[in-house]
């Protein structure tokens, strides 16, 4: 059986469902994945009734390059989607794991990336309990592709949405921007540069919950991850379904050295860079402070800062105080960014 | 962040602001003439600082703005041709040429085209990939030609014959000389490129000023860079003045760079060169020697380049040459904005309908609305 396994790499055998799949299975999936729900193997996971109401959510992962500083395809896979059920005041239950993996991937870097998803979902304490697993031929994906559902239940009395903001609301963001973003894009184009690019992946949950515990109920009125498109998108998308107009301060808002002086030399904006560990909170104003003493006391939300107010009822427009005093409008990302000539 | 933030400090730019206050006595317009200058007055937020008095129109110092449909149609060509790879800067990716179609459309349809940084990272696509043509669409002024001429010479040194350049390379003077030949602009002053002037030095506006009296300051774009160039400007105009003065000495001279303008003169030759807008300027273009020909895409390859069709209503042209601001175009904000550009100045991150329609408040719903 293990001869099966002895290329070092994936042949359409593994996505075939005969005895290559199951060796894929047995000796790699639930050899670093295998919980009481998983290794039985059924067609789908029966999960025991909790209270709440379910909150679901699906993503899929097809960064590349899949190994970067800070993380991986896999640690993105699992913490994204916890990160998504987070967001509407969750707590994450269980995700499903499926693999699409082109024909050619190292075994080794599969295995790094299982083991990368193992780490997350221990540290997070949420369980994978189902999977698949599809192989193509060489060309039709690249190296490998990784979608992730996630349930979660969201406890009575908790009500997050991004519609939900209100005039008065203090802005709190939970760490430096744009880390992720500029180590996929410096990565991608070969720079290298010095100093300690690293993406931020990190599941936000726990501080999730301890803000839920320890604020009034209802006082949390919206949660954003500013993944793609940054802290500019997700504060455009709130105004716009809250028809609320926001006011940020350049000045508030914490960027890493690295990431800064990395935008500089890429002609890019921090406001519209990807980030996979970091969250924006509207808060009733009564409870920033103590809001953002809680998430200060999480390693994750250690550099979390005010970074502007929900000023009024309008057409959902976002502005920025520059540093110097002047004033301009976000927009949303229009597509994808890109380096500049000069 | 060491020499970024002592140029964006708060307290400095209050002082200049305050000081230009008191130097602006009068009413003046003055032309930005670098796309990067656009950018950087409306990202900081320092247009809506300015006192009244001062107007700030745009130049034609884009480089991928003022690259005309045609040569983007001559791109899409070659990206076309077989066994072709094209090595691009990335805001050339989105910009259409005439039909609309774009480098993004022909790469989904299966060309081969990866989006660099340098031409030298074109030149190590080439090496790497030795049975391809790989091809760099050169664009941009001074700063950026030394750049990709010193990897047409590694490529010669290197013996690396699989790669080429296309060249639309512009200069920034001649351009200059044609919009201030129309006595529609009207400007007082013209804020210089501190960029291009780092490579053709400050001396080379002296005919500029000399010729229509006009204040010339060179300025980066760091805010208190361009309050610093516009004081400076401001007093020339109270005084009556009409200089060259140079607000950017930490990196421009006089004289310029010699040592790139000759590197430049061994391998390009002056030659006529389509305008998005502005037409063909005798002299502002920049072609590739006979002896480099080798890396000369248009020599080697069978490109014609057709002649260009301007996009119905697109006002590009005029926004180009100063005469109108982005929100007079019918298109703005409408069918053209940066997800589906029409012209280049909104695909274009440099571009003036892009820097409008960004930090403007301009967009479908709000058309129209004032600035702030």
């Amino acid at each position: 059986m293990k001869d099966n396994l002895s290329p070092k790499t994936i042949l359409l055998d593994h996505g075939s469902g005969g005895l290559a799949s199951q060796e894929l299975i047995s000796t790699l999936f639930l050899r670093h994945l295998g919980n009481k729900v998983l290794s039985a193997l059924e067609d789908s996971a029966v999960i025991d009734n909790q209270p709440g109401r379910i909150a679901f959510t699906t993503d899929s992962y097809v960064v590349d390059p899949i190994f970067f500083p800070g993380g991986d395809i896999g640690t993105l896979a699992v913490h994204g989607t916890i990160n998504d059920l987070a967001m509407r005041g969750a707590r994450p239950l269980v995700l499903s794991l499926a693999l699409i993996l082109e024909e050619g991937l190292l075994l080794t870097d599969l295995e790094r990336i299982i083991i990368s998803i193992r780490d997350a979902s221990n540290d997070s304490n949420v369980a994978i309990v189902t999977g698949d697993t599809k192989v193509v031929p060489r060309g039709k994906a690249d190296k490998i592709f990784i979608n992730t559902s996630g349930i979660g239940m969201v406890a009575e009395g908790v009500e997050i949405s991004s519609s939900r903001a209100l005039v008065g609301d203090k802005i709190i963001l939970s760490g430096s921007m744009g880390d992720h973003g500029i180590t996929i894009m410096t990565r991608r184009a070969g720079i290298t540069l010095t100093g300690d690019l690293r993406s931020d992946s990190m599941a936000l949950h726990t501080m999730v919950q301890r803000m839920l515990a320890g604020l009034p109920a209802g006082s949390i009125h919206t949660l954003r991850d500013p993944t793609r498109g940054g802290v500019a998108t997700s504060l455009c998308e709130i105004a716009g379904s809250s028809g609320l107009m926001i006011e940020i301060e350049e000045r508030r808002i914490p960027v890493r050295a690295e990431v800064r002086a990395a935008c500089e030399i890429l002609g890019l904006d921090p406001l519209y860079l990807a980030n996979e560990g970091k969250c924006l909170a509207l808060v009733a104003p009564d409870v920033a402070d103590q809001a953002l003493t809680l998430m200060q006391a999480c390693p994750e939300g250690a550099e979390a800062s005010i970074v502007g107010t929900v000023t009024s009822v309008g057409s959902g427009r976002v502005t920025l105080k520059t540093t110097i005093g002047g004033t301009r409008v976000i927009t949303p990302l229009h597509g994808a960014p890109l380096p500049r000539i000069c | 962040m060491k020499y970024v933030d002592e140029f964006r400090d708060p307290e400095l730019t209050a002082q200049l602001l305050h000081e230009l206050t008191t130097a602006t006595t009068r009413p003046f317009r003055a032309m930005e003439v670098c796309g990067t200058h656009t950018m950087a007055i409306f990202r900081s937020g320092l247009r809506g600082l300015l006192p009244p008095e001062i107007e700030l129109i745009s130049g034609p110092g884009c480089p991928v703005c003022v690259t005309s449909a045609s040569h983007i149609d001559a791109f899409l060509q070659m990206a076309e041709l077989p066994g072709t790879h094209l090595a691009v800067f990335g805001d050339l990716f989105r910009v259409p040429g005439s039909n609309g179609t774009t480098l993004a459309h022909v790469r989904a349809q299966g060309a081969k085209i990866d989006i660099v940084y340098s031409a030298m990272d074109g030149l190590e696509l080439a090496r790497q990939n030795p049975t391809e043509q790989v091809i760099f669409p050169g664009i941009g002024f001074e700063t950026t030609t030394p750049g990709i001429g010193a990897s047409i010479l590694a490529a010669r040194q290197q013996n690396i014959d699989n790669f080429m350049v296309f060249s639309t390379h512009k200069t920034m003077i001649p351009p200059l000389m044609a919009l201030l030949g129309d006595p529609a602009l009207g400007i007082d002053g013209l804020l210089c490129p501190g960029h291009v002037s780092s490579i053709i030095g400050a001396a080379a506006y002296q005919p500029l000023a000399e010729q229509y009296h006009l204040s010339c300051v060179v300025g980066v774009f760091e805010p208190t860079d361009i309050l610093h160039a516009l004081i400076l400007m401001a007093r020339q105009i109270n005084e009556g003045r009409a200089e060259v003065e140079n607000g950017y000495t930490r990196a421009v001279t006089w004289e310029g760079n010699a040592r790139a303008r000759a590197m430049v003169s061994t391998i390009f030759e002056p030659v006529d060169m389509e305008w998005r807008g502005l037409g063909t300027i005798e002299g502002s273009g920049l072609a590739i020697k006979e002896e480099y020909a080798q890396f000369d895409a248009l020599s080697r390859l069978s490109i014609t380049v057709p002649e260009s069709k301007e996009p119905p209503g697109c006002l590009c042209g005029q926004i180009l040459k100063g005469i109108t601001t982005p929100p007079a175009c019918p298109l703005f904000g409408s069918r053209c904005t940066p997800s589906s550009p029409i012209g280049p100045c909104m695909v274009s991150s440099e571009g003036t309908c892009r820097a409008y329609f960004t930090y403007g408040n301009y967009s479908e719903k709000n058309l129209g609305q004032n600035m702030i």
